[in-house]
């Protein structure tokens, strides 16, 4: 499960919103809690660094990956994984999206239809990379993640 | 002195989940040799079959990309600092669909039967380009199914099936050829649609679909074609279906007989609404059990294949509310409306909320603990060994006289399960009987029966004269 404030699910919409019609994407950045919760804590919005198709594809080149593992380690959290948008196109994983993905990391993708943020959802790559897992979203506000939070203390 | 590596977080669980590691090296290479070698988990995230860095593993020395230095051979110093670093990609569109924007010329002349059609056109046919179809089961019904929507230019078909082809289901699963038989269904599943059409990306599931999975499964599609065959199955089909408000383009088919709608649509009836509870174990028989004509699946799954592109299209009446039956003896199609319930608990009041352990539902697990226990049971070896013996045996086959013609048990005596009520008599309750059937299915009823009638020395032939075939007698022909 990943938490996530309410100000961050907005911030993402509207950097799709934004960017539309090309793809914006991001980094994310929080804590793993003791229970595999996720909790977000941070955004990087980043620009799309692809140079041609930037209305399906993004690239997040290694220079502002590298920034983010040293803010990170800096400020003791971890990068959970990478936001990005799906300008006219449904909030699912496409294949080139499967291709490209690492293990582990979270994937939030969030659908603009004609410029209107639409569904946001996260996915996971299964460890063999055949297929993406749905993650679940939750707000940092729920109880399941409060819950998470004071376990990861105790 | 060694030299500090930075493992970034998704490949931490395969270097012993440490953030960073001191290892030895006087160049890039022989650093990342070094690390390799300790963490062997970490070579094929690292590096492709050639030996050479992943396109998307980045490596840097302090703050410099190693690919502006001297790559691999960039010699390291005391206090220096190497950093492994993705680079991530993404994008909403695959390669293949997102040219589904525009078809090439090749494919403008495969579809040129469609394009010339008003109700698809250049706009219906990339928005069957565009689509993408689940098929439960790559059987009978899905067979058709998926041919034809492959030919159709489908652009993204999921296949889900765990089987592995087997002699008996070539007389209708027709995405199988005799030289498939031992084989994944899934493969021969897939080298035939391709062979269709290569146009089509097809995902397979070698999966069971369960309650864990489906959700996860269905999140990907557009529609899902439920082919399967059995009540378990098509209960967490629909309601999986209700859950994620995929449409569900049902069939199902029976000897002579196939029925077909399509469920879960957002104002149209569900499974649930025209069947609120499974059928008692037992009474339905499935196919294996009862039989199918071979060419019915053809029908009815060409049948949810249009339905599909109906959809996919948005042309039409597609069959929402309505439940299409076919008797292929009289070659009549009926209809039946069907209302949505208001009171149903998946679509009406929508008090199923998650997915439940659907073979306890549909009362299999209790069915199969109601079988009589192992001291009523005989494996096929053990009657080979006792008739080996001599021993005096009664063997009662309690198939039907037409499975009867195709093989038997030396000596045995056919009364089919329905008539040993009236033709107990026939019966010596002295004789030790063994009661066979095909699978041990219909043969276990008859033992309950007669159980229940007195009889006191009888056994189940355990797996049915299917697994006598396999395990004692491979003359016996299987069915």
């Amino acid at each position: 499960m990943l938490c996530i404030d309410e100000a961050s699910l907005v911030a993402i919409k509207e950097h799709g919103q934004r960017s539309y019609p090309e793809e914006c994407c991001g980094i994310l950045l929080g804590k793993v809690f003791d229970d595999g919760t996720r909790n977000l804590t941070e955004l990087h919005p980043l620009e799309n660094r692809q140079t041609e198709s930037r209305q399906n594809r993004f690239l997040i080149e290694a220079r502002d990956m590298l920034r983010a593992e040293k803010h990170a380690r800096e400020k003791g959290v971890d990068i959970l994984g990478f936001y990005h948008s799906h300008p006219d196109h449904e909030a699912r994983p496409s294949q080139f999206d499967r291709e490209h993905a690492w293990p582990w990391y979270y994937y939030i993708i969030v659908s603009i239809s004609q410029g209107i943020p639409g569904s946001l959802t996260c996915w996971e790559l299964d460890e063999d990379r055949s297929r993406f897992h749905a993650v679940e979203v939750g707000l940092s506000t729920s109880a399941a993640c409060i819950k998470s939070e004071e376990k990861s203390h105790a | 002195m060694p030299k500090r590596v930075l493992i970034p977080t998704p490949l931490r669980q395969y270097a012993g989940k440490s953030e960073s590691l001191q290892l030895e090296g006087k160049t890039i290479g022989e650093l990342l040799r070094n690390l390799t070698s300790q963490y062997g988990d970490l070579k094929k995230h690292l590096f492709n079959e050639e030996g050479k860095l992943r396109s998307f593993v980045n490596v840097y020395l302090n703050d410099e990309d190693i690919r502006y230095l001297q790559k691999e051979d960039t010699p390291l110093k005391d206090g220096d600092t190497v950093s492994i670093v993705p680079s991530i990609a993404g994008g909403a569109v695959s390669s293949a669909l997102q040219q589904a924007v525009e078809l090439s010329n090749d494919e403008i002349k495969r579809y040129s039967r469609h394009l010339i059609m008003p109700e698809v056109g250049m706009d219906g046919q990339k928005k069957l380009k565009a689509a993408s179809v689940l098929l439960i089961g790559a059987g009978g019904l899905g067979s058709p199914a998926a041919m034809y929507l492959a030919a159709a230019g489908i652009g993204f078909m999921g296949i889900v099936d765990f089987d592995v082809v087997d002699f008996s289901n070539l007389q209708r699963q027709i995405l199988h050829g005799t030289n498939a038989v031992g084989q994944p269904k899934l493969a021969s599943a897939r080298h035939r649609i391709l062979d269709i059409n290569p146009n089509v990306e097809v995902m397979l599931y070698e999966t069971r679909l369960t309650s864990e999975n489906a959700l996860g499964l269905f999140r990907d599609y557009d529609f899902v074609v439920d082919g399967t065959d059995n009540f378990p199955t098509r209960y967490l089909v629909n309601d999986a279906c209700v859950l994620s408000g995929k449409p569900n383009v049902y069939a199902s088919i029976f000897r002579f007989e196939g029925q077909a709608s399509v469920f879960a649509t957002k104002n149209g009836p569900c499974y649930r609404c025209l069947y609120p509870e499974p059928p008692p174990p037992g009474l339905v028989p499935s196919c294996a059990e009862g039989g199918v004509l071979g060419v019915l699946p053809g029908i009815i799954g060409t049948i949810q294949a249009t339905e599909t592109i109906k959809l996919i299209l948005g042309v039409g009446e597609p069959l929402i509310g309505r439940l299409l039956l076919l008797d292929a003896l009289q070659m009549r199609f009926r209809e039946l409306k069907l209302r949505k319930n208001p009171e149903c608990p998946a679509c009406g009041t929508r008090q199923i909320t998650t997915l439940i352990d659907y073979e306890q539902f549909c009362g299999v697990q209790q069915a199969q603990e109601s079988s009589p226990g192992s001291e009523w049971e005989i494996t096929p070896l053990e009657l080979k060994q006792r008739l080996d013996r001599g021993d005096k045996l009664f063997i009662l086959d309690v198939r039907e006289p037409h499975e009867y013609q195709i093989c038997r048990l030396e000596g045995s005596h056919l009364i089919p399960l329905g008539e040993i009520p009236q033709r107990v008599a026939e019966l010596n309750s002295a004789d030790e009987i063994i009661v066979h059937c095909k699978m041990g299915g219909r043969s276990a009823k008859a033992v309950d029966f007669l159980r229940q009638a007195g009889f006191k020395k009888l056994k189940n032939l355990k797996g049915g004269i299917d697994l006598w075939a396999q395990t004692v007698d491979p003359s016996v022909p299987r069915y």
